[in-house]
């Protein structure tokens, strides 16, 4: 009935299963590499250097503009044609998602460090703390408990948008739903339906779990 | 008593937009001296330049003798409670007011939370040790302020309209704090617009306007019988006509 049967066939459970890693393998990776540049880049762009802080906006803004998929067809086709790089697309979409995280991560950092009113860095030093004391004690605990939920809530936007990489090759869960469907056309016709249902629930699941930690943290630090 | 803040001639500009103009003040240990002035005379101002929060473009501050510098060593002796609180949110209450004496001071940490109760049990928080600043009122946010500047034993207080920002029931728990610690003797500088406080704790008035003193009394003339038409003028806002016919 409604082609959930398929799920059960064979491997194709432990396929999809496999197909929801490689999504959530990409997006952890790109995550883990984003979140120190993103703060890297974040704490440049609160700065006062006009000139960096000019060109990390163009950055923030190409990256916001492009579509994705964009990005994905830009770095695994165009760096072949161009300089003859032979990258995976694994490894395209891992570089994708870096770039856009660290992007977002570096928005969101900016913000964080720009929400701390100036008085907590004047009754810090008021108290006697040096700037670096003040840094380490007052304002980067701060930051990080506004960080925490927000990151998490990219990392499930990360997860989302992996269902792109597809498009260019990489075998993730829904390629994997395709492959599926694609072999039991003749015995079960309804698969899209019950497979891409199933989808839909890994999909769900992965994302609502990160964020009702990210909610939770939310309501614990606000 | 001996001097505890000189301050000649000080000149603070933002800009081409003059501030403060050629202020002397003297403060004596434990004196306590109130500062009045309308809003955006200079007032506030002139107690972050003492506090080391501003840079100044003419004339000198000392603190027992030693010129104030931005993050120098003797600005120790300089605590300063602010009209917004300013407790740090993500720490609690205790944790509030025994980081600077541990970690700027290298205080024991045991000795500086025995002493930090028992400060709190003077201002009627020692239930509060645990909460966070955003579970606190107003009234108790301010006195917990109060406590984290007084555990690093400055010897000039300042006080920057601490009650402003406070719903009327609670101006007068933070004051009484303020109140106590004038009779122990505290060398204090306070800004407020709280008429009958200032008159209450002061040994001194100082009022400013336009960026100048205008007038330096003691609470009692000043109050009654200003040397000056501004003061005069200035006092004279806090006072109503009664708009009621008497009856018939």
């Amino acid at each position: 009935m409604w082609g959930i049967e398929v799920i059960f066939k064979g491997r194709n459970l432990i396929r999809l299963l496999e197909g929801l890693g490689a999504a959530l393998e990409i997006s952890l990776i790109s995550v883990l590499i984003s979140i120190p540049i993103g703060i890297i880049l974040g704490v440049l762009m609160a700065g006062k250097n006009p000139v960096i802080k000019a060109v990390l906006r163009i950055y923030l803004d190409f990256i916001r503009i492009m579509p994705q998929l964009v990005l994905l067809f830009l770095v695994f086709f165009g760096t072949t044609k161009v300089w003859g790089w032979d990258l995976s697309g694994e490894v395209s979409s891992v570089i994708v998602f870096s770039m856009w995280g660290a992007a977002e991560m570096s928005d969101l950092v900016r913000g964080a460090l720009k929400a701390i009113p100036k008085h907590q860095y004047e009754s810090a030093q008021s108290l006697g703390f040096t700037p670096l004391q003040t840094k380490a004690y007052i304002i980067i605990p701060q930051c990080v408990r506004r960080l925490i939920p927000l990151s998490i809530n990219l990392i499930t936007r990360m997860i989302k948008t992996t269902s792109l990489v597809l498009m260019i090759g990489v075998v993730e869960v829904l390629k994997v739903a395709q492959q599926i469907i694609e072999a039991n056309r003749m015995t079960s016709p309804n698969a899209a339906f019950g497979v891409y249902l199933f989808v839909f629930v890994l999909y769900f699941a992965a994302c609502f779990i990160l964020s009702l930690i990210a909610r939770q943290l939310e309501r614990k630090w606000s | 008593m001996s001097d505890l803040l000189e301050i000649k001639h000080l000149t603070k500009r933002f800009g081409e937009n003059s501030v403060l103009e050629d202020i002397n003040i003297t403060v004596r240990k434990g004196e306590v001296v109130v500062i009045l002035g309308p809003s955006g005379c200079g007032k506030s101002t002139l107690l972050r330049c003492i506090n080391a929060l501003e840079d100044t473009q003419g004339g000198e501050m000392l603190i027992d003798g030693e010129p104030i510098v931005k993050g120098g060593k003797n600005m120790r002796k300089v605590g300063m409670v602010f009209q917004s609180y300013d407790l740090f949110p993500h720490l609690n209450v205790l944790a509030n007011i025994t980081l600077a004496p541990v970690k700027v001071m290298k205080r024991d940490k045991e000795q500086v939370q025995e002493e930090a109760r028992e400060l709190l049990k003077r201002v009627g928080l020692s239930d509060k040790e645990k909460s966070l600043p955003r579970e606190l009122s107003g009234g108790q946010k301010q006195r917990v302020a109060i406590v984290r500047a007084l555990i690093m034993q400055p010897e000039l207080l300042l006080f920057d309209e601490v009650t402003a920002a406070l719903d009327p029931e609670m101006v007068r728990e933070v004051l009484e704090v303020v109140l106590d610690l004038a009779k122990q003797g505290k060398t204090m500088m306070i800004v407020t617009h709280e008429m009958q406080f200032a008159r209450a704790i002061a040994d001194r008035i100082i009022m400013i306007d336009g960026g100048r003193i205008v007038e330096e009394n003691t609470p009692e003339r000043f109050f009654t019988d200003p040397e000056t038409d501004r003061a005069r003028q200035f006092l004279n806002t806090f006072t109503y006509e009664n708009v009621h016919k008497k009856e018939q």
